[in-house]
């Protein structure tokens, strides 16, 4: 038996297990500092420093970083449809090695999931394969067409936990007010895909220096940020809530912040290769970074960044897009956008934000973990007594080189390739059981070794 | 020097542009002989793959390759399986296991050469990808420019007409700049791309204030469909504002050179009394992009750059790497 082996069945047989020496992070509970977490069969029992008691196992957490689990508040898992890129089955694992509990699945799939059927489709197949919790975010439009609101009340009682056109825009403005006051009637989170097709349509990177270099046709940042004030300004017309996805560009951000400050309830995320990466990349014309919204000048970059620092942008979302390798591997003009990002969501963000940018460590658990549970009312979110274990384990200094060809994910289109991350994922333990673990020192007490042989 | 690809110009230093333009004026030579023909490329295979319509660019390109002495292929995207719903890397593969030396490729996306070159063994030459680059079009061009005006370094050229969807603007603003020549692109600011000041060009959106004092005037060709895309009010309005008139050569230099990258619409970027007149050397650019192009096939199969001043020398006997 292997040693992670080993350490999970001494996990799964410790009636009480001692996790030892953490810096616990929790925002929502105001804690940072070194505690013990003490687990009666998976269920929290004792959050305090030192804990004395004995245990059936120990777990040494020296150095590394104990936050409540991860979510994910936009995630591709390509099933049903496009199971030759990823199912539910893989895209959990993903999450699950990438240090993430939940995550909430976008509708853009073939067929699209704007009916019960498909939520409980979605959520019976979670069951069975899944590695985290998936929290189906259902269309708001019937097939993501723009045109007719999906059975939204319908959708929320089998599970959906938001709606959005993922994908797409709702390019209609009228249908976008009414699909805002409708799902406030049943306070329905509504995830916003803010982008005006008019503007962006058959682009391929953003409009700047380096489309003007690159012959590319070009995406502008203004068809980010006309998108967004127009839906921000629905959100206040109709007091809805409102979701801002994918935000990439500093005309985004402003508009976000000028929402914010005069009370409209608006919520927002960027993602991992918004922080890292810009529209230089395109010039090997890699497909692999070509992402919609598109990868945007350094300028935009830094407004991302600013964003995340006064929590104008309230969450990091990986916007996982996995792409068949024959996909990807054509002409830029031929390959979809899109990236993947769950196995180095964490590592990515801690290098560029914590180690690169100087952010506390606690505010990156408040994008991966506080923010996303206040925002998608998924429940967790903090780490609570008596519930069961939801934790992410990370080491903050780890240093290791992105290997695409390591990923569970079934894709491998990812930007990150050979790039030396600093900050790695050890452990993610969801509903009080491990789904990951790497390299941690299991220390099994004398009965439950015993027991094992 | 080796320059074992022609993706574009701006991956290009000046010397390496210089040592083309001057194998070229050795190629140039042969073309005035009664024989235009020399062994160089013996026994290379050369593919000329086209993925968009063209023929001006492929018919310089077999003229090239068929007074090299090379053999040549051609595969056109109307009569492939690209149509088929075959993926470009499929029939790139397939192209390559026919052992090819050398594939002159135009495609309508821009970076396919460069992502050919990453995936095949043969050397890529690019025939114009997109609205990226055509550099041996800007080649032809610089070389025209120093036959006539004998120098490239300190002229003044401005490059009038669609910027923003030109791949020959493009090379030519990489390779002028680079050999020292200050850029003016004149149009209005629907055709002018983003940032493109920092490609070191300057821009201007009056053709008077444009082609003041230039030594070169470029005349780009104005795609018909522009007009339908919301980029200009007419055709009339472009050509009373940035066509190019016999009355309006005033500002720029007296001996300025027309230029034209074909084909032309007569009529409309400029006026036919120009494009025919004595400023013009556009059909001089047809004929010496057949020697630019032997060059540049020369120089990527492997070939060595003529020494100064001695023309002609190393042309005569068959390719070493002719293989």
């Amino acid at each position: 038996m292997n040693r992670t082996a080993q350490a999970l069945r001494s996990w799964e047989r410790a009636e009480t297990i001692l996790l030892r020496g953490a810096l616990l992070v929790d925002p929502a509970a105001g804690l940072e500092e070194v505690q013990d977490l003490f687990l009666r069969r998976g269920r929290v029992e004792g959050i305090a420093p030192q804990i004395a008691r004995e245990a059936d196992l120990i777990v040494d957490l020296d150095g590394m970083v104990c936050a409540p689990g991860f979510g994910d508040l936009h995630v591709h898992l390509r099933e049903p449809g496009d199971e030759d890129a990823e199912t539910i089955e893989t895209g959990t694992h993903a999450a699950a090695v990438g240090g993430f509990t939940r995550v909430a699945c976008m509708p853009n799939t073939h067929p699209p999931i704007d009916t019960r059927g498909q939520i409980e489709f979605l959520l019976r197949r979670a069951a069975e394969c899944g590695h985290c919790r998936v929290h189906p975010v259902a269309a708001a439009t019937v097939a993501r067409a723009g045109k007719q609101l999906t059975d939204m009340r319908e959708l929320q009682g089998a599970g959906a936990i938001a709606v959005s056109d993922d994908g797409s825009p709702v390019a209609d403005a009228l249908i976008m007010r009414r699909l805002l006051e409708y799902a406030r009637t049943w306070d329905m989170l509504v995830i916003t895909h803010a982008e005006e097709l008019s503007l962006s349509r058959g682009g391929i990177m953003n409009e700047g220096y380096w489309s003007t270099v690159l012959g590319l046709p070009g995406i502008p940042a203004a068809s980010e940020g006309v998108a967004i004030a127009r839906d921000v300004r629905l959100a206040e017309l109709t007091g809805a809530r409102l979701h801002v996805a994918h935000v990439s560009t500093r005309e985004g951000v402003e508009v976000i912040r000028l929402a914010k400050s005069r009370g409209i309830p608006v919520t927002a995320e960027t993602a991992p290769h918004y922080i890292s990466l810009t529209d230089e990349s395109l010039k090997s014309f890699d497909p692999v970074y070509r992402v919609n919204p598109p990868l945007r000048a350094e300028q935009d970059r830094q407004a991302v960044l600013e964003g995340l620092r006064d929590g104008t942008l309230d969450i990091i979302a990986c916007d996982h897009a996995p792409h068949t390798r024959v996909a990807k591997d054509q002409e830029l003009s031929a390959a979809p956008p899109g990236m993947i990002g769950l196995e180095t969501a964490v590592g990515v963000t801690i290098e560029f934000l914590h180690h690169r940018e100087g952010f506390d460590l606690s505010q990156i658990v408040r994008a991966f973990a506080t923010r996303p549970a206040e925002i998608s009312g998924w429940g967790g979110g903090r780490i609570r007594l008596g519930e069961d274990a939801d934790l992410t384990i990370l080491d903050p200094h780890a240093e290791w080189v992105v290997d695409p060809q390591s990923f569970v994910s079934m894709a491998g289109n990812c930007p990150f390739r050979d790039l030396k991350l600093r900050g790695r994922v050890r452990m993610t333990v969801c509903d009080g059981r491990i789904t990951h673990e790497e390299g941690l020192r299991f220390c099994p007490s004398e009965r439950l070794q015993s027991q094992l042989v | 020097m080796a320059i074992k690809h022609l993706l574009g110009l701006q991956e290009l230093n000046a010397e390496e542009i210089l040592t083309i333009l001057d194998t070229a004026r050795t190629f140039r030579e042969v073309l005035e002989r009664p024989i235009k023909k020399v062994p160089a490329l013996r026994g290379v295979t050369i593919c000329n793959a086209f993925f968009e319509p063209s023929t001006r660019t492929r018919v310089s390109f077999e003229l090239a390759e068929k007074r090299l002495s090379a053999d040549m292929v051609n595969f056109s995207a109307s009569n492939s399986s690209v149509t088929k719903g075959e993926t470009l890397r499929d029939t790139i593969q397939n192209i390559e296991a026919m052992k090819l030396d050398i594939v002159v490729v135009r495609h309508s996306s821009a970076g396919v050469p460069t992502y050919l070159a990453k995936h095949l063994a043969a050397r890529i030459v690019n025939a114009g990808d997109g609205q990226h680059e055509h550099p041996t079009q800007a080649l032809l061009d610089l070389y025209t420019i120093r036959e006539k005006k004998g120098r490239i370094a300190g002229l003044k050229v401005a490059i009038v007409g669609d910027i923003a969807h030109s791949r020959v603007a493009r090379s030519d603003i990489w390779g002028l700049t680079k050999l020292g020549a200050e850029v003016t692109v004149v149009a209005p600011r629907t055709l002018v791309p983003l940032e493109i000041e920092r490609m070191g060009v300057k821009v201007a959106t009056s053709l008077e204030e444009g082609i003041r004092g230039a030594d070169v005037i470029n005349v780009l060709r104005l795609q018909l469909e522009r007009q339908a895309g919301g980029f200009l009010p007419s055709l009339r309005e472009y050509r009373m504002t940035f066509g190019l008139e016999p009355g309006g050569l005033g500002p720029a230099t007296p001996d300025v050179l027309i230029m034209h990258p074909g084909p032309i619409n007569r009529g409309v970027e400029i006026h036919p009394d120009l494009a025919d007149g004595p400023h013009s050397v556009i059909l001089e650019q047809v004929t010496n992009g057949v020697a630019i192009r032997m060059a540049v096939l020369y120089l990527v199969s492997g070939g060595t750059p003529p020494e100064p001043m001695v023309e002609g020398n190393v042309l005569m006997t068959a390719h070493p790497a002719g293989r």
